[in-house]
């Protein structure tokens, strides 16, 4: 239960933190990693509640596909983000 | 002089934000922790109680979708290839995108070969065995289509043949629908489970469940196998 309760602390953590990082980061590449990050700790923490089956989808489509489409969008048009001009 | 007061403005909203999700996060705690299943009420204790009994289904979450929930699935499918044929209609307008990039490393061609049966091989046992296990159609099919986007990724002349795509996308959509028509001439309701149930564990088991699930991981597979070919741009 300990060890249980561990993971989870350390799934939301990471999930916070790879949040943030995905919103303010300049570079497009490691925003699109970081949300897969973010999807595949949500499909850790489904499976610690039991729900498998959505585990799976958020895995195979979160994590996989949607960041490979992100990837094909990003490789069509910039890496960088740029500066905000006010 | 404007720039630091506006700055400052910033950072300090960047905190009240990222206290704000601490918050939430903490707060998802308190949602953790597993449910009483003597307190479910409803339509819940109902699925729980007399999935057995009304479908043989091992899975209770494969029930619902498919055959308590089964019209709201063929909905769902539906939306997919909305999506999928609007995208490929985009797509297709606009000028042809040439396909080019580096090619692929030695030991990513001598791999990906037999990972792609392999990961067929998964994506299907999902999809089959969806009444069993946990998993399904949706899952199952995605899985297949991320074995095709390795193939995508590895060889750059690598084309998916949209004939064949289009074709199990058609077959697999026809054969839901046809067999709710079935359920709904033979015991008054659409997609209602007319095919002996069976015992709950074995494979060929729970009446229509697994037909249709089958179905619909053809579809969802040949439907993001398709979309991502389309995405990829043109072989020249």
């Amino acid at each position: 239960m300990l060890i249980l309760g561990g993971i989870t602390f350390l799934c939301v953590v990471l999930m916070v933190v790879a949040a943030y990082f995905a919103i303010k980061t300049n570079d497009l590449l490691s925003s699109v990693i970081a949300s897969s990050t973010v999807s595949l700790m949500a499909s850790v923490l489904f499976l610690i509640l039991q729900a498998p089956d959505v585990a799976m989808t958020e895995a195979a489509i979160g994590a996989g596909l949607s960041t490979f489409v992100f990837l094909i969008a990003l490789r069509k048009t910039e890496r960088f983000e740029r500066e905000e001009e006010q | 002089m404007k720039k630091p007061g506006l700055k400052k403005r910033l950072r300090v909203k960047n905190i009240f934000v990222f206290l704000l999700l601490c918050y939430l996060a903490f707060q998802m705690f308190g949602v953790f922790g597993l449910l009483d299943l003597n307190k479910v009420k409803g339509v819940a204790k109902y699925y729980l109680e007399n999935d057995i009994k009304d479908t043989q289904s091992a899975n209770v979450v494969t029930s619902i979708v498919v055959n308590y929930r089964g019209f709201d699935t063929l909905g769902e499918v539906t939306v997919l290839f909305l999506a999928a044929t609007g995208l490929g209609a985009i797509l297709s307008g606009r000028r042809k995108i040439k396909r080019k990039r580096i090619p692929a490393n030695a030991m990513l061609k001598f791999g990906s070969k037999p990972l792609l049966s392999i990961i067929i091989l998964f994506g299907a046992y999902i999809f089959i065995h969806g009444h069993l296990s946990p998993g399904g159609g949706f899952q199952g099919g995605t899985v297949v289509a991320s074995g095709f986007l390795l193939m995508l990724l590895t060889f750059e002349r690598y084309k998916v043949e949209h004939k064949y795509v289009k074709w199990t996308e058609s077959v697999a959509g026809l054969t839901f629908v046809t067999i709710g028509l079935f359920g709904l001439f033979l015991l008054g309701s659409f997609l209602a489970n007319f095919l002996p149930l069976g015992k709950v564990g074995e494979l060929f088991s729970s009446g229509v469940i697994p037909i249709i699930y089958i179905a619909v991981g053809f579809k969802v597979g040949s439907e993001l196998t398709g979309l991502l070919d389309n995405m990829m741009g043109v072989v020249e």
